[in-house]
């Protein structure tokens, strides 16, 4: 959380700006704008605002009525935990959307890459590195196919990944036989790779390493968009890319560097999920793509591209892992989750459509 | 015209078709040293095809183009920008999310000198954007702040100002505006001729393609006329009236042999 804080205080400055924008410049025309505009303006310029506010809400909610057993250190180490999967995934989505573009494979490449690493360790009794190096190869190699696809055969994004979805989950069920490499086999040959389903205690919490490593893909990815000029170029090429193309910028480069690296990003999910699982398991995360997709949009990264901060799909993450434990601490029915992440991707997405209004 | 002087940026035979269209139809341009030189002519003429010709943003199927009288061929806008020709395009090519610093450098960030700067490309937003502000403020576009804002934020003169200010930075050799008050209100534009003004007396030769025939006849040094894909006559604002502009422009009165 401090990490959210720390952007919303590297925000305000540019946020205080956007509020008067004509001050910097010299005789050009000011117009008085009134408290909805200014409203509009400051979720404009600073898109995660929502999603906090709606974790901080239900956190305080679920606090207040879920029980007891909600609000302890353990319980939350917990959430973390749970969403860290998913959320690794929506990294690499959002890369992918902040291009204006989407990625439907992101599940099926982790699943995958686990599978690949799982039998190369496991099955074929390769040392566990070059197994997990191999799974990653797997991973940015189909992420290469998803941007050669998009930039160069020119098929749109939906469609491309859509293909490569089917195509590589189909490989993974038949390298696998749809069946699960158990822990116990796992331990006996190659146990670095559940390494990320060990925790650490500390205060009455149980950090896994998964949970670590989720939030550490979070600080590095938010470093590269905001503070490289690979990241600057990833808004650009989303927000406008001819206008791109025009400054200068090899979009295409761009494009495939952006899919490449959220394969080699799902290959990490994939590592993570085999300990988080407890096993390699081709037919879990069926659904991480839709549910990556969710955590992104929630977090106020525009459908539309070139929009929204890394740390928005972390808060959305948190929010939907924060509704499935209260939920379910409260007693409450598993289809009402549905029901309420169904109404926030919704509110979230009516939301960046107002904000995107602003622009003059 | 004086002979002896080297055009900094000519064109002689340029084709260009799109399909059945003729954009370019054996098309010569000449830029000396330090004018300004207007390109008027109808929508539809191949004002822009020349200028994307010149600027590398297309490639034309035949002619030769030279820069400082040595022949050149850009396959892409990057590579004319590193021959120091710079382009505000009609559409201005920024990008409006990020801030005005980050745009000025967009595609030539400078990074930071350590190791991060090395590997990963930091960017070195101090000195970014110490030079946008210098830059800015050389053109007398801003008062004293605030570099980061996005540049959607701004009003559309202060955003032409921007894309003018990235082009004057950079643009050593050329600078060319395609329709850059086309846009803009009666003030603004005051603002951005001002500007085009201040560049050149810095020196670096300017092609303003317009519209607007007082806006032309104010700034220009000389005018190249285009008509069907090609130019029709080059002429000195002082010798000729507008409405003589617009006749030759629209084939009402026989173009002039020379400028
Ligand atoms: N990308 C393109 N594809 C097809 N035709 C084009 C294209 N660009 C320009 N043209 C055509 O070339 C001619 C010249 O256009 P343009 O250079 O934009 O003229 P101007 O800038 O003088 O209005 C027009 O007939 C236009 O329709
Ligand atoms: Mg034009």
């Amino acid at each position: 959380m401090t990490n959210n804080l720390n952007a919303l205080a590297d925000k305000t400055e540019s946020v205080d700006a956007a509020a008067e924008p004509a001050r910097g410049f010299a005789q050009f025309d000011t117009d008085a704008i009134g408290p909805v505009q200014k409203l509009q303006r400051f979720l404009h310029s600073y898109p995660t605002f929502v999603p906090l506010i709606v974790l901080a809400v239900s956190l305080i909610g679920f606090g207040l009525f879920a029980g007891s057993k909600f609000f302890t250190p353990y319980n939350m180490s917990l959430i973390v935990q749970q969403v860290s999967i998913i959320g690794i995934l929506a990294v690499a989505q959002s890369l992918v959307i902040l291009t204006a573009g989407i990625d439907l494979s992101v599940a099926a490449i982790m699943v995958l890459s686990s599978v690949v690493a799982g039998n190369l360790a496991v099955k074929l009794g390769w040392p566990p590195i070059p197994s997990l190096l191999t799974s990653f190869l797997v991973g940015t190699g189909i992420g290469l196919m998803n941007g050669f696809l998009v930039t160069r055969v020119k098929l749109p994004p939906f469609i491309a990944t859509l293909g490569t979805w089917n195509v590589f989950y189909a490989l993974n069920l038949y390298l696998s036989g749809a069946q699960s490499i158990r822990g116990s086999e796992i331990d006996q040959t190659a146990p670095i790779l559940k390494i990320f389903g060990e925790s650490l205690s500390v205060f009455g919490t149980k950090i896994s390493y998964g949970s670590l490593l989720f939030v550490a893909v979070f600080l590095v990815l938010w470093y590269a968009l905001t503070r490289t000029a690979w990241g600057r170029h990833i808004y650009a090429v989303g927000d406008d890319k001819e206008a791109a193309e025009l400054a200068g910028i090899r979009t295409d480069r761009v494009l495939i560097s952006v899919y490449a690296v959220a394969g080699f990003i799902c290959a990490l999910a994939g590592w993570s999920a085999i300990g988080r699982v407890g096993a390699v398991s081709p037919t879990s995360f069926f659904e991480g793509n839709l549910q990556s997709i969710t955590a992104v949009v929630i977090g106020g990264i525009s459908l539309f591209g070139g929009r929204g901060s890394i740390l928005g799909p972390l808060v959305g993450a948190l929010i939907v892992g924060v509704f499935q434990s209260g939920l379910r601490i409260a007693g409450v029915d598993v289809l009402w989750q549905l029901f309420a992440i169904g109404w926030l991707i919704i509110l979230a997405v009516a939301v960046d459509q107002w904000i995107r209004k602003v622009s003059a | 015209m004086n002979t002896e002087v080297t055009p900094v940026l000519s064109a002689r035979g340029l084709m260009k078709r799109y399909g059945r269209v003729v954009a370019i139809d054996n098309g010569e341009f000449d830029l000396m040293p330090g004018e300004i030189l207007a390109v008027i002519g109808d929508n539809g003429a191949g004002k822009s095809s020349l200028i994307k010709a010149l600027s590398g943003a297309i490639r034309p199927d035949s002619g030769e183009i030279r820069l400082d009288g040595v022949p050149i061929s850009f396959s892409s806008p990057i590579e004319a920008r590193k021959a120091g020709i710079e382009t505000v395009y009609q559409t201005l090519a920024l990008s409006p999310a990020l801030s005005i610093s980050d745009n000025m450098f967009l595609g030539r960030e400078i990074y930071s000198p350590n190791l991060f700067g090395k590997l990963f490309h930091q960017l070195d937003r101090q000195a970014m954007n110490d030079i946008a502000r210098a830059k800015l403020a050389e053109l007398g576009l801003l008062t004293i702040q605030n570099i980061q804002q996005p540049v959607e934020t701004l009003s559309g003169g202060q955003r032409q100002g921007v894309a003018v200010a990235r082009a004057a930075a950079f643009g050593s050799k050329v600078i060319i505006m395609d329709e850059p008050t086309a846009a803009l209100g009666v003030k603004e534009s005051r603002k951005v001729l001002d500007l085009i003004l201040k560049v050149r007396a810095r020196g670096v030769p300017i092609v303003l393609i317009s519209h607007n025939m007082p806006h032309v006849f104010e700034v220009a040094d000389r005018i190249h006329i285009h008509r069907l894909g090609r130019r029709a006559a080059v002429i000195s604002p002082k010798d000729y009236s507008m409405s003589d502009a617009v006749a030759i422009m629209t084939g009402a009165m026989a173009a002039p042999i020379a400028a």
